[in-house]
């Protein structure tokens, strides 16, 4: 059979296999959708540990609040960057717009630890309990990021590394947002050292893993 | 069926967004015309992408299998152009790759004489004909289903796209059974799963 009556047959024969589908809903509102269920966690751990103490720490020490005002913006923009992906034809510049929330994060985080004072109603965190913080932001990141996963087997990434790398820091930061709500520590090198690590460990696992996952079909 | 509604003095691109438009809502005439539409577009982004001219037709059938695959996500305010080149060289460079692995493979036929020359005598010969009757016998033995993918896709070395056109199967379905018969046969001859 010559390759243009062949062309030709396969598409009268996807013709024949045609139904309607449901369009998948635009970047921003899937985006919308996940952030949904981060909210729940975040109300189900406000619950738990009431938000007194968060607005304590913040209002005694701004750099905190900025670091974990940043780590939100950075989950925001990387999940909303990972749906983008997920549409053929969408730019690979989607990958930048975590960078201005990731920026404020890490320079926040960092002036923390330059700090003379200790933030109010905590101490200093021993290594054991900066341990605590890696297990948090790995254990919250799983379910976070499994969450993407499913949503985007759905889309079509066509770099499916770039867009696994970016549920990795959305699913990453957004653990470290919800850390603020319980973290009683102050800002040390190594307890932010356990949380770049942790943020690094989510987003390389994704990277292997997920991009394995999200392979066009 | 509902009209194609799209009118002549719209542009080619705007043309083809709203038959996709419409196909996604299931209808067919607009669907067939998109795709042929579809297909000269596909050539130019597999040629772009360095994709050597006799197989480009390949890309062709691949793109628009994943075309198919993902028709859902295409969103009529976008350009479809953009959305289906998006596509198209994606499967360009799968193709390459897949060139690549199969020339990484293949061994350049002096080094393979060099390094491998048959044994030319009555006992390899033998050896040869029993290991092809084995083969033989271990195919036929394999559910019809296996069976088949294997005699399209392995022995008559047909596409995916060709091979689904003629056995009415989807391509996935043979990219199965064609994964399940390799994957029964190794166990077979090599005992490891």
């Amino acid at each position: 059979m010559s390759e243009p009556r062949l062309t030709e047959s396969l598409i009268q024969s996807l013709g024949e296999q045609l139904t309607p589908v449901r369009r998948l809903p635009p970047p921003w509102l899937r985006t919308a959708g996940w952030l949904l269920a981060v909210a729940a966690i975040a109300t189900w751990l406000l619950a738990h540990y009431g938000i007194a103490g968060m607005l304590r720490r913040w209002s005694g020490t701004p750099d905190l609040a900025m670091a974990g005002i940043g780590a939100v913006i950075t989950a925001v923009c990387a999940a909303w960057a990972a749906f983008a992906l997920g549409v053929p034809g969408r730019s690979a510049r989607w990958a930048w717009l975590p960078l201005p929330g990731l920026l404020l994060w890490v320079s926040a985080s960092g002036m923390g630890c330059l700090r003379q004072w200790v933030a109010p109603a905590t101490h200093v965190a021993s290594l054991p309990e900066a341990n605590d913080c890696l297990v948090f932001i790995i254990s919250f990141s799983i379910p976070l990021s499994a969450l993407l996963i499913l949503l985007l087997r759905r889309a079509c990434p066509l770099r499916p590394v770039l867009t696994a790398v970016m549920i990795g820091l959305a699913s990453a930061a957004a653990s470290a947002g919800l850390l603020e709500i319980c973290h009683s520590f102050d800002s040390t090198a190594t307890d932010l050292m356990m949380h770049a690590l942790a943020v690094a460990i989510v987003v390389a696992v994704n990277a292997a893993m997920g991009g394995r996952l999200l392979q066009p079909r | 069926m509902s009209d194609v509604t799209t009118s002549a003095s719209d542009s080619p691109e705007r043309r083809r967004a709203a038959w996709m438009a419409e196909a996604q809502a299931g209808d067919r005439r607009a669907y067939e015309r998109v795709l042929a539409e579809s297909v000269p577009l596909i050539r130019a982004a597999a040629r772009r992408q360095g994709v050597p001219i006799d197989h480009v037709d390949d890309v062709v059938q691949e793109t628009l299998l994943a075309v198919h695959r993902v028709r859902h996500t295409y969103d009529p305010a976008r350009s479809y152009d953009a959305w289906l080149s998006a596509i198209a060289s994606r499967r360009a460079v799968d193709a390459l790759r897949s060139q690549g692995r199969r020339g990484r493979r293949e061994l350049h036929d002096e080094h393979a004489f060099d390094t491998h020359a048959d044994v030319d005598d009555a006992t390899a010969s033998t050896e040869r004909e029993q290991d092809a009757r084995r083969l033989r016998e271990a195919i036929a033995a394999l559910p019809p289903g296996q069976r088949e993918a294997v005699e399209q896709l392995g022995l008559k070395e047909r596409s995916l796209a060709e091979a689904a056109a003629i056995t009415g199967r989807q391509s996935g379905a043979l990219k199965v059974n064609l994964h399940r018969a390799l994957k029964a046969l190794r166990t077979r001859f090599h005992g490891d799963p």
